[in-house]
């Protein structure tokens, strides 16, 4: 057994099933501490890749859901002006010199720590999600780019702040905005697909343990007959657990049992109106009876 | 790892030389010479992987070696072949260059005709930039690619292998646009600014202090881009390119839409979204089969107009007409619905492509029907055209 197959069944014994393939790629970014950016559609496991080396390292998760807007002041740090304010309030009457009480609020007792400067202020390298990387404007993109390659972060009141671990940066991408180059070169790339046959199986089995052979396997073989259809919305792994968990609190032990709590229980996988009305009750059956 | 360090590691290794180092070199200049985006750091981390993993395991080079070299989605799934080409057999190299290249359609069949000296200078352009970048660390092979084409017309391209690059660099130049747009509103009007009045109006109820601080929100008008596409046979040279170039301004920009037009519009943002290309190639061909006869833009236009005019054109709108003018439906139409346009939208640009050739005038009717009501007219025949198109997008 060598290290790729090792680290492979690390992962597997904390509940994420991965092909050797991403195993290796987790390993050589702990190796070279570089950021790994994983791209693919929504609903692959990319966000779980991330909890995942949490638990193997046994070290904290820092997750910085991007969004439109989002900037330094709640990226990184901000100073806590409320309490600032306060202290200056109450310094009024004692015999401080200007300079003293600046230095007094400009201090790490002041600081909002956000999750960045977090990150790398902590003992032990924690794990860095910075979770769907494309909604953040192209200005956070660079910002973010400089704090990768330095791992240090300028605060100008204070002066610069080094990191003392080295975090695992995972980031996630939906691919609805390219990212820069640069930000592109400075990480590892990791193309997640949608699991195949085996994969997802394995995965129903391990998050559902009391599900039946015959039902997991149907269901498997149905989500990926959705998947091969031109929808607007895939459903993801996610999706299959969320109905796969659905048909065994209705006590569907067969797909081809029941036809009507099939077509209702559909919602589950099928989240927009164009999709419920492509996939219609003929289609469904020719699902049901390819996966049976 | 640090900067510092990475130079003396790359003389051990030069020093000891073990005989995998110059493969592994090779390769990482091999793909790098394929489009890959591969620099001296790429090559110092290869080796600090190659002594990680169990180089005698195909796989495992393979897999850490993708990850590394890597940087999107379409070079996640070349990866495979060019490893192969490299690793398995040395005369495959040349095989998998000209298998990528047949690949795409037949787009070099109708510019076969045009001179052959303009295209031996822009290889001969391209090969010496290979070369030379090599010593930069070839990080820029996008922006360097730009240089050597930005001129050249886009119907002198005459092999595949060219008109496939462009393909790509125009609609990266597309998805670019958005950041350049934006990043020059932002200079003009920067930083958050306290709004002084809200605050202290709140900081009555503390006597004076102000604990609660309202801030201005910059407010963002970005152009709202609408883009209509000939795609009728006098411009089948360059329909392909910028439907590419719709491609990638549907990706960047969010409210940007798209149309192609001939005897009839159609939408098609939809499909350009769709993010596997040779999909969006198959939607387009079901969309426009059964196509034929003349252009007529007039009528297109009416059909915009009132299909979608009123829904989708506001004053934001940019409106982007890609044309050469040649229209064949009733004289008049056209005017009348790009003045009713003009009411309704910010801008109308038509791009015309004929225009950067020498000797053309725009003396077709459609055209001089049209100029009158244009805000720009300009040429389209090359990446330093659209470039400037940028330009007037920010200078808004």
């Amino acid at each position: 057994m060598n290290n790729v197959e090792a680290f492979q069944a690390q992962l597997e014994s904390v509940g994420y099933v991965a092909e050797k393939e991403l195993a290796a790629t987790l390993l050589l970014m702990t190796q070279l501490q570089r950021p790994l950016l994983l791209e693919g559609d929504a609903g692959v496991g990319k966000t779980e890749i991330a909890k995942t080396l949490s638990r193997v390292f046994k070290c904290p998760l820092i997750r910085l859901q991007c969004y439109e807007g989002l900037d330094a002041s709640s990226a990184v740090y901000e100073w806590n002006y409320q309490r600032q304010l306060l202290a200056i309030k109450m310094q009024e009457g004692e015999s401080h010199s200007s300079e003293e009480t600046e230095r007094h609020i400009f201090s790490d007792h002041y600081l909002l720590k956000r999750p960045l400067l977090q990150a790398i202020s902590m003992e032990e390298p924690p794990v860095l999600l910075i979770d769907e990387i494309d909604r953040a404007d192209e200005e956070f993109e660079a910002y973010l780019l400089e704090v990768l390659s330095d791992f240090q972060i300028s605060i100008p009141e204070l002066g610069t702040i080094k990191a003392t671990s080295t975090p695992y940066v995972v980031l996630t991408s939906n691919g609805t905005r390219e990212l820069s180059d640069a930000l592109r070169r400075r990480c590892l790339y990791h193309y997640v697909d949608y699991p195949g046959f085996d994969k997802e199986l394995r995965i129903v089995n391990a998050r559902l343990p009391d599900i039946t052979q015959r039902l997991a396997g149907q269901v498997v073989e149905f989500v990926h007959g959705l998947r091969k259809m031109n929808l607007r919305k895939i459903p993801g792994i996610a999706e299959t657990l969320d109905w796969a968990a659905a048909l065994m609190c209705l006590n569907v032990s067969e797909l081809d049992k029941d036809p009507e709590i099939i077509a209702q229980t559909l919602v589950c996988l099928l989240k927009t109106k164009e999709d419920r009305d492509a996939v219609t009750r003929e289609i469904s059956e020719r699902l049901i009876a390819k996966a049976v | 790892m640090t900067a510092s360090s990475a130079p003396s590691q790359t003389l051990n290794h030069v020093g000891a030389e073990p005989p995998w180092v110059s493969r592994i070199i090779g390769f990482i200049r091999f793909v790098r010479n394929n489009g890959f985006q591969a620099g001296i750091q790429e090559e110092l981390d290869a080796l600090k992987l190659s002594e990680q993993v169990n180089i005698t395991r195909q796989q495992d080079l393979r897999w850490g070696l993708r990850s590394l070299l890597c940087s999107d989605r379409e070079e996640w799934h070349r990866f495979d072949e060019l490893f192969d080409a490299y690793w398995r057999k040395p005369n495959r190299k040349a095989e998998v260059r000209a298998t990528s290249s047949s690949k795409i359609e037949n787009r070099g069949a109708q510019a076969g005709q045009s001179n052959g000296g303009q295209v031996a200078e822009t290889d001969k352009a391209q090969e010496g930039d290979e070369n030379g970048d090599a010593g930069e660390g070839g990080s820029r092979g996008g922006a360097s690619l730009k240089e050597i084409h930005g001129r050249s017309d886009f119907r002198l391209l005459s092999d595949e292998q060219q008109m496939r690059e462009m393909e790509r660099l125009v609609e990266r130049l597309a998805r670019r646009m958005r950041r350049h747009v934006v990043r020059r509103q932002h200079l003009r009007r920067h930083g958050r600014r306290l709004h002084l009045r809200r605050t202290i109006r709140s900081s009555l109820r503390y006597g004076g202090m102000p604990l609660d601080l309202y801030f201005m929100r910059r407010r963002r008008h970005l152009p709202r881009l609408i883009l209509l596409l000939d795609v009728s046979r006098s411009m089948s040279i360059y329909s392909y390119l910028f439907l590419r170039f719709a491609r990638g301004i549907v990706a960047a920009f969010k409210d940007a839409d798209a149309f192609v037009y001939h005897t009839r519009l159609v939408h098609v943002t939809d499909a350009l979204r769709e993010r596997d290309i040779e999909l969006v190639k198959e939607k387009l061909a079901l969309m426009s089969s059964g196509w034929n006869g003349g252009t007529r833009i007039g009528e297109c236009l009416q059909n915009f107009n009132h299909d979608y005019g009123r829904r989708i054109v506001n004053s934001r709108s940019i409106v982007v007409i890609v044309s050469d003018g040649y229209d064949t439906g009733e004289p008049g139409v056209l005017a009348q619905q790009l003045g009713e346009l003009k009411r309704r939208a910010r801008k109308i640009v038509w791009l015309n492509p004929l225009l950067g050739r020498e000797g053309y005038e725009p003396i077709a009717r459609g055209m001089q029907e049209a100029l009158p009501f244009l805000d720009l007219f300009a040429s389209a025949n090359n990446l330093d055209s659209l470039l400037a198109l940028e330009s007037y997008l920010t200078d808004l």
